[in-house]
């Protein structure tokens, strides 16, 4: 598997990355690197096992339906670049 | 089921259609979050800091939101998937602060599974479909967008960031716009049976999108649109035949249908293309590193079996073995709040059939007249079951009955509902057995109608009916009725 440029400008694009001609092309190398360093796992003959999901024997946990957390507005908006009133604010957006 | 065909100028088409409905799980809190999933509230309040993405927060699943997609999956007799897991679709919106939602692509707790639809619910003669269900994954909603307050600015208020939506994804299964009118409504129906949503769609608990694409008869399959958040099931329905009209009239006129997401416009009654970006829709879905996999055990399972209320269908086979008829059996079950007024009727005492007829004729009368739905009803099951203890035990008459009824209707619109007997008390209203007065009324309106007294001794059975109406009249309707019948039999002859 490799990319050539045209999937790392959409992958950028994809992301909201802005990037520079001169950094895709930069990125395409390194990214093909990590493909092919990636795709050596490939040569694992994994016939009839499992696949993992985590390194440790872990069990999903799960909470009871109370509720426990929110009211922290200001918390929420503390950081918001624009706020008015209780809301976020941000360019806007139509469809 | 039902025959849907478009006439194009090359002839005959048949529509294709499949629905995806989203459906907000009933719950205290939000899916992977302890914020409260409340409706109106300030905003922004209900938002922890893992509602709205702040780095470092990690989602931890509520096992209720989990609980209720099994169930909604035992109830259409789905494939339950003990193992499940969430994977992150990622795009970029102002309402999604994680810049990814948590959803189940590869892996949906819910497999497949059907639902029978009829087109007439009401009709225990109507034809009936079974349409595939194809998985129900649960996933995250997003937040709220208001564009109109603000020249430049959108507004966001994350309240519903995170609330747990199930989607029940159907099979291309459904043919016409009352196919899928039929399906909303009974998909709808098992939602609020089993309590999993309250299928409020203007609050937008539910919603649909809409699939459709056409073909001629028995062709291949067409390119499909998908048009949008739809929110009510007549909607869904102009939607559907104004997508199918505009799909055949491109394909006759020498287009072709292009694959896109369009919105459904309520008062112009038209689809249109959202005009997305074509690469809109890569996802780049990956399993949700921080979230294992979702293991479901045989305690688990089984409570979630175990909990499940009797479902319409069962139901209704019940009410007919009951002795009720086909006709009532199928109204009383077709929403969960008819059945469960019903039943909390008959908890009371009532019998089965003087219940249901009452309900369907007396009460249901009365609430449409009002304009209001059975939740609103101003008389509640245990203050209509004294009502109709006194007609059962013979206090009162079934006419008198309806008049105890308007009264009490009329003092809950006064703000304090009278007690039924409280009424036959206070107007005196209770039905004589009094053999003598009656028979006394009955000697009077002999020797008024001489004439009709004697047609009826020739032969003309019919005025029994109206010797038992004037003696009735003349008791002022307080009169038993069986013993009017066997004194009239006496004197007449």
């Amino acid at each position: 598997m490799s990319v050539d440029k045209d999937t790392v400008n959409k992958i950028a694009r994809l992301s909201r990355v802005a990037i520079s001609d001169a950094e895709a092309d930069k990125m395409v190398g390194e990214l093909n690197g990590i493909l092919a360093w990636v795709e050596q796992l490939g040569e694992v003959d994994v016939t009839g096992i499992e696949p993992m999901t985590a390194v440790i024997p872990n069990k999903l946990r799960l909470r009871e339906d109370v509720v426990t957390d929110g009211d922290v507005r200001d918390k929420v908006l503390a950081n918001a670049p624009a706020k008015e009133g209780s809301f976020f604010g941000v360019p806007k957006v139509i469809e | 089921m039902s025959e849907y065909r478009i006439q194009g100028n090359t002839g005959e088409w048949e529509v294709v259609i499949g629905l995806e409905v989203h459906a907000q799980i009933t719950s205290e809190s939000k899916l992977f979050s302890g914020s409260s999933t409340g409706f109106g509230a300030e905003p922004n309040s209900h938002v922890s800091l893992v509602d709205a993405a702040m780095p470092g927060m990690l989602p931890v699943p509520n096992r209720e939101c989990l609980r209720q997609a099994v169930r909604t999956g035992m109830a259409i007799n789905a494939q339950i998937n003990r193992w499940s897991r969430f994977d992150r679709k990622n795009y970029f919106y102002a309402d999604l602060p994680q810049g990814y939602q948590i959803s189940q692509l590869y892996h949906p707790i819910v497999g497949e599974g059907e639902i029978e639809v009829t087109l007439n619910e009401k009709d225990p003669d109507s034809p009936t479909k079974k349409i595939g269900i194809e998985r129900i994954h649960v996933e995250q909603d997003a937040g709220k967008l208001m564009h109109d307050q603000h020249p430049t600015m959108s507004f966001v208020d994350l309240n519903r960031s995170g609330v747990a939506l199930m989607e029940i994804v159907s099979r291309p299964d459904i043919s016409s716009p009352q196919e899928a009118g039929a399906y909303l409504k009974k998909l709808r129906s098992i939602l609020r049976y089993v309590g999993s949503c309250d299928g409020n769609m203007e609050q937008g608990s539910m919603r649909a999108d809409v699939n459709v694409s056409v073909r001629k008869p028995g062709g291949e399959l067409g390119t499909r649109t998908e048009t949008k958040n739809v929110n009510s099931i007549r909607f869904m329905m102009q939607a559907i035949e104004y997508e199918a009209q505009r799909q055949v009239d491109l394909i006759e006129s020498g287009g072709a249908v292009v694959q896109e997401t369009r919105l459904f416009d309520p008062n112009k009654q038209e689809t249109r293309s959202m005009r997305s970006k074509e690469d809109a829709h890569d996802y780049r879905y990956f399993p949700d590193p921080d979230l294992l996999p979702v293991e479901l055990d045989d305690a688990f399972l089984e409570e979630c079996r175990a909990s499940l209320p009797e479902l319409p269908d069962a139901k209704r086979a019940r009410y007919e073995a009951m002795g009720l008829t086909a006709y009532n059996a199928a109204v009383l079950t077709a929403e969960a709040e008819t059945a469960f007024w019903f039943e909390d009727l008959l908890a009371e005492g009532v019998d089965a059939k003087q219940g249901s007829n009452w309900l369907m004729s007396e009460l249901f009368g009365a609430l449409n007249k009002m304009g209001k739905t059975l939740d609103e009803s101003p008389i509640n099951p245990k203050q209509a079951a004294e009502l109709l203890g006194l007609v059962a035990d013979g206090t009162i008459s079934g006419s008198i009955a309806k008049q105890v009824f308007e009264i009490m209707l009329e003092t809950a619109a006064q703000g304090s509902i009278m007690a039924a007997s409280a009424i036959v008390e206070e107007k005196g209203l209770k039905q004589t057995n009094d053999t003598g007065a009656i028979e006394a009324e009955i000697a009077k309106i002999m020797a008024a109608n001489e004439d009709k007294v004697t047609e009826y001794r020739s032969g003309k059975d019919k005025l029994f009916g109206f010797f038992v109406g004037q003696t009735m009249k003349a008791m002022q309707g307080k009169a038993n009725p069986q013993i009017i019948n066997d004194l009239l039999k006496k004197v007449l002859g």
